[in-house]
Order: structure tokens, then C-alpha cells, then sequence
């Protein structure tokens, strides 16, 4: 049910955001999130953990380090506070909530929350010219990292 | 006279710990410049203030950074302090007159005045800060242009000035003419959020002051110390200056300096560390 919406919605809309966003890939404001999870893969190719990982730490990526300490990066030497451990994040959400956290953390937890959307177009005032429109990370970057956060278990 | 705790040393672990939580938090020491000057850096917060405490960014620091500030010989700011006193004296304009004509001898004439900046200025009808009213001074009584943001020795004499003030409690008059509808505005920039990232000040000098974001050990954002000297730059760094480089972290166009907007944010993030003693120059990192 919640599957074939999002399809629906991924293709109305690869016409319209051919530019930006690539075809097959769900453009971020056709994304639904429903009950706090979104099933359905943003891109339908399966994410690689090993680029996930990349991304997480990386400071113009992700950079999920500088607010969240995960003891399977040791070897960064900075971890951040801001945000909860995500030691055994993976027993605690399935894959379809970790999803709907990176792709926009405020419908789960609150508007309040300082987690930004990751591919979100619910941003904040005076956003830099060049990144108006744009998302922090493409579909297959958060498809990577939520691949990633499954293999993080206790 | 100069004992410093071992506290910093528990920061300097940081990278072996990785993982483990490190609830840092303001370290507990006593800051004293040149073992004579106590200052306030740790007090309780004015009437209507989100937080209890009112706590100096000196406390976030480093033991390094730390004992750099308590010590005036040792505070590298302490040589651009320096640059200001000769801009203070230096005769400029068409009147042929440097500050030190009207004003003398600035650790009499200027003792205490920084901390009462931002100040209503009734001929702009706007509130007006050490920077610009240097520049009014220049303009009106010097026959003199003004400096240019960040520019021509400005961060060096606003530094001096403020220093006159070093240890005295900042204080703002929020009665005088409109300051109050300014204080108001700068509370709203304050909690507005910006950028792609969608932070707003708040969400990390209110909700995580003590919490370290990444490397960064996150303090309350007060301005009590600034004009700063901060060691990854090795240059002053001016309130203005500040407030945009966090605003553009939160990947977001930012306002020009001395703009109302800054102003007003400048008005109330002042009073938000209304209590703490000057510190100019303080030393971050
Ligand atoms: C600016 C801070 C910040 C950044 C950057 C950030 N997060 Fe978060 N994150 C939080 C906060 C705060 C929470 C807790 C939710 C709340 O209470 O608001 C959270 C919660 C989470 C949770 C749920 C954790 C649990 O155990 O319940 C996950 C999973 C998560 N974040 C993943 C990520 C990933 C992946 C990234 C990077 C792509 C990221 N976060 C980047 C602040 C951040
Ligand atoms: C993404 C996080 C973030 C946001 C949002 C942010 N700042 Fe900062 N700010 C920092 C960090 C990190 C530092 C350096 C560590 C410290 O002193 O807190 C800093 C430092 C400061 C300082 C220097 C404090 C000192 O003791 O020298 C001031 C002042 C400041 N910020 C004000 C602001 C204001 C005003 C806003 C909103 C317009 C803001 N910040 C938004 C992260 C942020």
C-alpha cells in the first residue's frame, strides 16, 4: 500500500526533477513518510554499507560524527555529543525507520529536534543560493548510509 | 600565583576515548588574569533568561587556552591590544585630531565603557556598538572616514577599548530609547533557524552548551571576550565576524555586518551574558 504510493510518486514526478534528481529516484518532496518508517527504497538499487560508512564520517557529507559517537568508527578521532550513541542502532529501528530518520528526523522525533533532513526540503531560512532546492545528501547516499546502519548491531 | 587545575587534561584524552559519551561540560577553575584581576566567568542569569547560569566561553576551552587568557603577558590578543593603543593616539582627518585629543588617557576616559556596549544611539535611532561609534567619532569629530568592517585597525581599537574594561560586569541599559524592540528582534534572529542544516543559535549555545560537536566543544556563544584571539586563525576576531562564520556552518547566506539584523542580535546576545566580566581579548580556539 505505502510501497505503491511512494512508486506512484517517484514516477509522476521523474519528469518534472529530470534535472535534479534522477529518474526512478524519489524527488524529496514526493517522499511520504508514513508511521515514522518509509519502506521503500529512494533509488531501488540496494545501498553499499561500505560507501555508507564513508559517507557517515565524512565531514561534507554526512558528518553524522560531528552530533553521534559510534564505536565502529574508532578510528575517527572526533565524535560528536549533540545526538544519542547509535551503538546497536540497528536493534533498535528496522531499515525502514533508520530510512525515514535520515530523510527527515523531524517527522519521528519532533519539529524541535536539532537532526537536520538529510533529503528534506524542510530547511531553514537565508539557505546559500547555490544549495536552494538541493538536499544534503542524493537518494543513493542515504540508501548507503541506511545500509550501513543495519550492520550496526549489538 | 598561577596554578592551574589539571581539569584540561581530561580533554586532551578526547581522541583515545572516541566512542565513550564525554558529558563535558564547563570546566569547574577559577579565571584570574595575571593572579590580580578575578573575573566573573561563571554567574547567575538575569530575570527571564532561558538558562540558570550565565557561563564565559573561557570555560569550554582548553587547560592551553585557558592559562593563555589568564595571563596578559602570555595572551597573544595582548599585541593587537597594542596596534589599538597606537591607533588611539594616531592623528587622523582633516581636524587633525586622534581619539586621544577629545579622550586623553583611555584606561581613565574609557574604564568601564565597553561593558555597556551595545548603546542606544539617539541620532541614528538605532542601538550602535564600539565599532560604530568609533566610526561616528571618526566622521564627526575627526573629519575622517569611516573603517571599513573588520578593516584599517578597526578589530584593534575596539579590542583596546574594551580591554579598559577588562573584569568589569557586562552591563546594558535595555530603557533607553527603542533598545527594547531591538533586544526583541535579536531574540527572534536568535531562535530562527537557518540553512540547509536548519539550526537556529539555540539549538547549539542553548540546547548543547557542554556537548561537544565533533571537535568542537560547544559553549553558550557569549561575547563577552571579543574582540577574541583565536589560535586557528592567530587574529582577532570581531562579534560581527563570529555571528556570520556560525550562521554560514548552518550553509546559509548571512547578513552584512553592522546590518539591523546583526545589530539586534548583537543587543541581545550581549544581554544574554549580562554579569560576566569583559574579558577583551579573550582566547579561543
Ligand atoms: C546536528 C546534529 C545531528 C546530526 C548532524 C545528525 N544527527 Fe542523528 N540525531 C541527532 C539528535 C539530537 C537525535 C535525537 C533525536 C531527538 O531527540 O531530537 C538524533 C537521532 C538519530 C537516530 C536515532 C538514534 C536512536 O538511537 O534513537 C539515528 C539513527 C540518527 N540520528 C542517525 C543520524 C545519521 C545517519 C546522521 C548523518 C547522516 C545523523 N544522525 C546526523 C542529531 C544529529
Ligand atoms: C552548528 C552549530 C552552531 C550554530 C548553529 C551556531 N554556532 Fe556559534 N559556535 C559554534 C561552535 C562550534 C563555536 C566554537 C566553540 C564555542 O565557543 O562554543 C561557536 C562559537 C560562538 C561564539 C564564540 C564564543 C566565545 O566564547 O568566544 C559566539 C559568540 C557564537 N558562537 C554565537 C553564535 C550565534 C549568535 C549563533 C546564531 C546566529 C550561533 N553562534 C550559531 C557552533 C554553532
Amino acid at each position: 500500500m505505502i510501497g505503491r504510493r511512494i512508486l506512484t510518486a517517484s514516477l509522476a514526478c521523474a519528469a518534472t526533477f529530470s534535472v535534479a534528481f534522477a529518474s526512478g529516484t524519489v524527488a524529496p518532496d514526493k517522499v511520504e513518510i508514513v508511521d515514522g518508517a518509509l519502506e521503500l527504497s529512494l533509488t531501488g538499487t540496494p545501498g553499499d554499507p561500505v560507501e555508507g560508512r564513508k559517507t557517515f564520517a565524512n565531514r561534507k557529507l554526512g558528518n553524522c560524527l560531528a552530533c553521534h559517537a559510534i564505536s565502529d568508527q574508532k578510528e575517527q578521532l572526533f565524535h560528536g555529543e549533540v545526538g544519542p550513541e547509535l551503538d546497536g542502532v540497528a536493534d533498535r529501528w528496522s531499515e525502514a525507520e533508520l530510512r525515514a530518520i535520515v530523510v527527515n528526523s523531524k517527522e519521528l522525533f519532533s519539529e524541535e529536534t536539532v537532526m537536520p533532513g538529510f533529503y528534506s526540503l524542510d530547511v531553514g531560512v537565508n539557505v546559500r543560493k547555490d544549495l536552494i532546492g538541493k538536499t544534503i545528501l542524493t537518494a543513493q547516499q542515504v540508501e548507503d548510509i541506511v545500509a550501513y546502519l543495519t550492520t550496526i548491531k549489538e | 600565583m598561577k596554578k592551574f587545575g589539571k581539569v584540561g587534561a581530561v580533554l586532551v584524552t578526547l581522541g583515545a576515548l572516541s566512542a565513550v559519551a564525554l558529558a563535558g561540560g564547563p570546566v569547574d577553575q577559577q579565571l584570574v588574569i595575571d593572579g590580580e584581576i578575578e573575573m566573573i566567568t561563571r554567574t547567575e542569569a538575569p530575570d527571564g533568561h532561558p538558562l540558570d547560569e550565565v557561563i564565559s566561553g573561557w570555560h569550554y576551552r582548553t587547560g592551553e587556552t585557558r592559562a593563555l587568557e589568564a595571563d596578559t603577558f602570555e595572551n597573544p590578543g595582548m599585541l593587537f591590544v597594542e596596534q589599538g593603543e597606537a591607533a588611539w593616539n594616531k592623528i587622523e582627518g582633516t581636524e587633525g585630531k586622534s581619539c586621544a585629543s577629545c579622550h586623553g588617557d583611555a584606561s581613565e576616559s574609557m574604564a568601564g565603557i565597553g561593558a555597556q556596549y551595545p548603546k542606544w544611539d539617539a541620532d541614528s535611532g538605532k542601538p550602535i556598538n564600539v565599532e560604530l561609534q568609533i566610526n561616528k567619532c571618526r566622521t564627526e569629530n575627526m573629519g575622517a572616514e569611516p573603517l571599513p568592517f573588520d578593516k584599517g585597525g578597526q578589530k584593534e581599537l575596539t579590542a583596546y577599548i574594551k580591554h579598559q574594561s577588562l573584569g568589569t560586569p557586562v552591563s546594558i541599559d535595555l530603557d533607553a530609547g527603542d533598545m527594547q524592540s531591538w533586544w526583541k528582534k535579536g531574540e527572534e534572529v536568535y531562535y530562527t533557524r537557518t540553512g540547509q542544516l536548519n539550526l537556529s543559535c539555540a539549538s547549539c549555545h542553548e540546547q548543547n552548551n557542554g556537548n561537544y560537536i565533533r571537535a568542537d566543544h560547544l559553549s553558550q556563544g557569549n561575547i563577552n571576550g571579543f574582540p577574541t584571539y583565536r589560535l586557528k586563525q592567530g587574529a582577532l576576531v570581531s562579534v560581527h565576524n563570529r555571528f556570520r562564520g556560525c550562521i554560514r556552518d548552518t550553509r546559509a547566506e548571512f547578513p552584512a555586518a553592522f546590518s539591523d539584523e546583526l545589530m539586534a542580535l548583537e543587543v541581545y546576545v550581549t544581554w544574554r551574558g549580562s554579569g560576566l566580566s569583559v574579558e577583551t581579548p579573550g582566547v579561543r580556539q
